[in-house]
This record gives structure tokens, sequence and C-alpha cells, in this order.
């Protein structure tokens, strides 16, 4: 599974690029490997509000549909409209594949996440 | 949780081939490789090989035996000229489906039933049942069967290539015994559940390995893919074959499946006869019909059709078809809402979306009939 270094990443498998008080989120490697071809993604508009764990969006494969929890709270600065016009680019190349761009509520809520050691660890026990 | 499952004698070669091994039925089976989509693609314009040795075949042995399935199916059995197979339903007393099977007949008093997997214990107990004074033998040999099936347009090209005889002398809905597949003896017949061109092909246990390896290897550079559950579903749906569990059921009518043309009510008798005239003469109440998405969004079995937010009825195979690239499904739903073009709305995460009822005859089948 591939992770990269300067990336966090979630408990839902999310990996989450901070810059100051925003932070991009997408899906890492093992998340979209496990759904497979991804054929529909979900996102919310600017300016929706979500608390740690909401449900921000669905990424649907062939056979199911997913949501999408996010993993600290914030407000929805913007979506990627290009993912959500070609799913199968998540597959493809997850890392360049942001889903929203959030406004940080609360930069503790960071603490919570793993670093790249911290979730390769996560996912190997993860089977 | 892949413990206590089933398995077929392809298991130990799912994992050569990068297969993700999921619960069917009680079984561990591949639902894919190297992807749904990329499997489903090659079926449509290669060929994919598929292991269906979790499915069932019983034997019918006996000198009742064809009156014993004219009683028991609902498609006439007496059509069938030797090497010949029927496609056909079992109903209850009450005109739901127990199953949907193929009937191969030998001889008039030798026919093999090919049966879903997730239904082998019950269709046999239903088949002991229905025996009464027939003077028939019913065995169960599944376990003792290997069955693959390789589907496509290059799948005859493919198969020729370890095939003794000339498979043009197999026709559609027709099968040989005692080919010869790289020196192997198979039952090989031109069926499938694709909507392709292909064949399905019956061997001994300990010999579908080799069969298997030598097909990929030789096949490869034809385009020939292993191919998972994932892909057999999309396949089927979009050629529109019913899937038990989803379009037919014990709580289903062939009549309500529109699987009218396989019910021959003229027969003299047979298991659900008078409950599917009934329904015939009083008029269906709902109906299965095809549609497709208007607003964004894709359907899935289970979801709910409505019609200004009353439920009609429910979606029973839905996806994002593969090849045709859009959002449609199947729903069984109230009889008034079945006309073409008709607008019914799909409730996908709380919310009614748009769609329209369309033929759903939604691929072009590819049949070498």
């Amino acid at each position: 599974m591939k992770t990269l270094k300067e990336l966090f990443y979630s408990k839902d498998h999310e990996w989450i690029m901070i810059e100051g008080n925003k932070a991009y989120v997408g899906i890492s490697d093992f998340a979209q490997h496990a759904l497979g071809d991804i054929v529909f993604v979900e996102l919310p508009e600017a300016d929706e509000e979500f608390t740690t764990g909401d449900v921000f969006g669905v990424v649907e494969s062939v056979k199911a549909a997913s949501d999408l929890c996010i993993p600290f709270s914030g407000k929805i600065l913007e979506n990627n409209q290009v993912i959500v016009d070609n799913p199968l680019l998540v597959n493809e190349e997850c890392y360049e594949s942001w889903m929203i761009l959030v406004e940080i509520t609360n930069k503790e809520e960071l603490n919570y996440l793993m670093n790249e050691e911290e979730y390769k660890e996560y996912c190997s026990k993860e089977k | 949780m892949l413990d206590n499952l089933k398995i077929t004698p392809l298991y130990n070669c799912y994992k050569e081939y990068g297969g993700k091994i999921v619960e069917f039925a009680g079984w561990a089976m591949p639902l894919q490789y190297q992807g749904i989509i990329s499997e489903h693609e090659a079926v449509r314009n290669a060929a994919g090989l598929f292991d269906v040795s979790h499915m069932g075949e019983v034997e019918i042995k006996g000198a009742d035996a064809a009156e014993f399935l004219q009683n028991l199916v609902t498609n006439d059995v007496s059509i069938l000229k030797d090497n010949q197979i029927l496609y056909t339903l079992m109903c209850y007393e009450n005109g739901g489906i127990v199953d949907d099977l193929l009937v191969y007949k030998f001889s008039d008093e030798y026919f093999y039933l090919v049966i879903n997997a997730g239904n082998i214990e019950k269709d046999i107990l239903w088949m002991f049942e229905c025996k009464d004074l027939y003077d028939v033998e019913i065995t169960n040999s599944s376990s003792s069967v290997a069955q693959i099936a390789i589907q496509g347009p290059k799948a005859q090209k493919i198969l020729q290539m370890i095939t003794d005889i000339n498979l043009d002398d197999i026709k559609f809905f027709n099968f040989k015994t005692d080919v010869l597949i790289d020196g192997i003896k198979c039952i090989v017949s031109r069926t499938g559940y694709t909507g392709e061109d292909g064949f399905e092909i019956y061997t001994q246990i300990d010999k579908i390995e080799n069969i298997w390896h030598k097909l990929l290897n030789i096949g490869s550079q034809e385009g020939l893919k292993p191919a998972g559950l994932g892909c057999r579903d999309t396949l089927r749906f979009e050629a529109c074959l019913p899937l038990y569990g989803n379009e037919i059921s014990k709580d289903i009518t062939p009549l309500e499946a529109g699987l009218a043309f396989y019910v021959k009510l003229q027969k003299n008798s047979f298991i659900g006869k008078e409950a599917l005239l009934k329904q015939k003469r009083e008029g269906l109440k709902r109906k299965l019909v095809g549609f497709e998405m208007r607003d964004r969004g894709i359907p899935r079995h289970g979801y709910e059709v409505a019609v200004l937010g009353v439920k009609i009825g429910e979606v029973t195979t839905g996806y994002l078809s593969p090849t045709l690239k859009k959002n449609i499904g199947l729903a069984l739903i109230d009889i008034k809402y079945c006309e073409l073009e008709t607008e019914i709305e799909i409730v996908i995460r709380g919310k009614s979306l748009k769609a329209e009822v369309i033929d759903k005859k939604f691929y072009k089948n590819n049949y070498k009939k």
C-alpha cells in the first residue's frame, strides 16, 4: 500500500494535507484498493459545515456505496469537481485526487490523526 | 471470515491471478481479479473465463424422467431433442419461483439439471418432494462436477485451439459430450450468462485446473482474462438475465418477472400452472421494468421506487452500466406505472431522484444462433 510521508491519515483511510488553517482531504491507496473501481463520487457544497465523524459525501464502487466521514470538524471551502466528473481518477492517483478543501475549526482535533508510520501499522493490522 | 466457506476445485488458482475473494452463497469466490470494469469489458470485446463450479448439477434418470420434469418445470421439456438445452423455471403451487435452471437432455431417460449455487439444497429437497410415484432417480452430482464458462466474441477462437471437435458443430443451446479439451473429456454447451457468444464446460474436478491454466495461457494473446462474480452480475444485468434473489424469488412469479415466454400454460399440467393461469386471467398487479436515471445517482438492489413520494415498488438490480455508460436498473413496480416513458422516482439516500421507464433489453445480445 502506497502512502506519502508528508500526509496525515484517519482511521477511515482518508489522507489529510494540512496547509495552515486549511486542509485537503482524499482517500488513501488502501481505501481505493479495497473499494475497487470507483464509479461515482458525491461531495458537499462550499460553506457546508461538519463535525468530526459526520458523513460529508459518498464514494460508490461498482458493487456498493460507502459513506465518507470527515476526520475533523470544519467548513467546506471547495469540492473537487474534476473527480466528480471522472471518479476513476481516485483509483488511478488517489493522492492527487483531493475531494474537499476544508477550513479547520479546531486545530487540536488534528492531534487525533495518524502520521505515515502510525497509519502503515494501522493498515497492517486491518485485514 | 472466510473459514467455513465451501471452495471450488479452482480456489487455489484465484490468488495467482490476483483474485479478491468474497463470500457468495456460502462459497469463497473471486469477486474480481484485475477489476470489475476491465473484466466486464474483456468479456464484451474479447473473452472472459469464469469459475462457475459452485453451480449445482442434478442428474434425473429413469423411465419417467421426461414426465417428471414436464410436471416440475414451467417450460415444455417435450420439445427437446437429445443434446438440446432448455431454460426454464420451477415454481411452487402458488406460482412463486423455486429456481431458474437449465435442462440438458441426454436421452428420454436421462437429463442433467444445472441449478443456482445458493439453491442447491433447497432445490434437491423440492425435487424429492415432487417425486411422488414417478419412476425416477434424482442424484445431486454437484460436488463431483467442475464447471467453467468462457464468454465473449473470441471465446470460440480461443477454446478451439485446444478442442478436438469443430466448435461450429455445437449450436446455441445445444451440447456435446466426450469433447476433448486439452485431451480431457468434457461436456461442452453453447450457453452462458453474459449476453455474448460462449461456452460452458463441465468436467471432473481433478482435471479442471489444467484446462483453466491452459486457456488463460493460450488465450491471453487474444485478450482472455479471468473474470469474477462482480462482472458476472454486471454482464447478465445488461443482458436482462434474471438473478435469483433479485428479479426472481419465491415471492415473484415468472409472469411478473417478464418470463412468460418460458411458461407454457398450454402444457397439460405442471406445478404452479393453476396459480399462473389465474394470475394471467386476472391481470398482473406488478411487473418488472427497465429504467434509466434522469437525475445523477446510481440505483441499487433494494432501493425504493416511488411516484410523487408514494412507494410503488423496489429496484431489483441497478448499476452504472459499464458498457452502456449510463445509470440504469430493473425494478418490480405497480402495473399502473409500467408503460415506457413513465416518470418514476428512485429514492437514493433519502432523496427522490428522477428516472424514466425504458425497454429492459438494455444490451443487444450477440448469441450465435
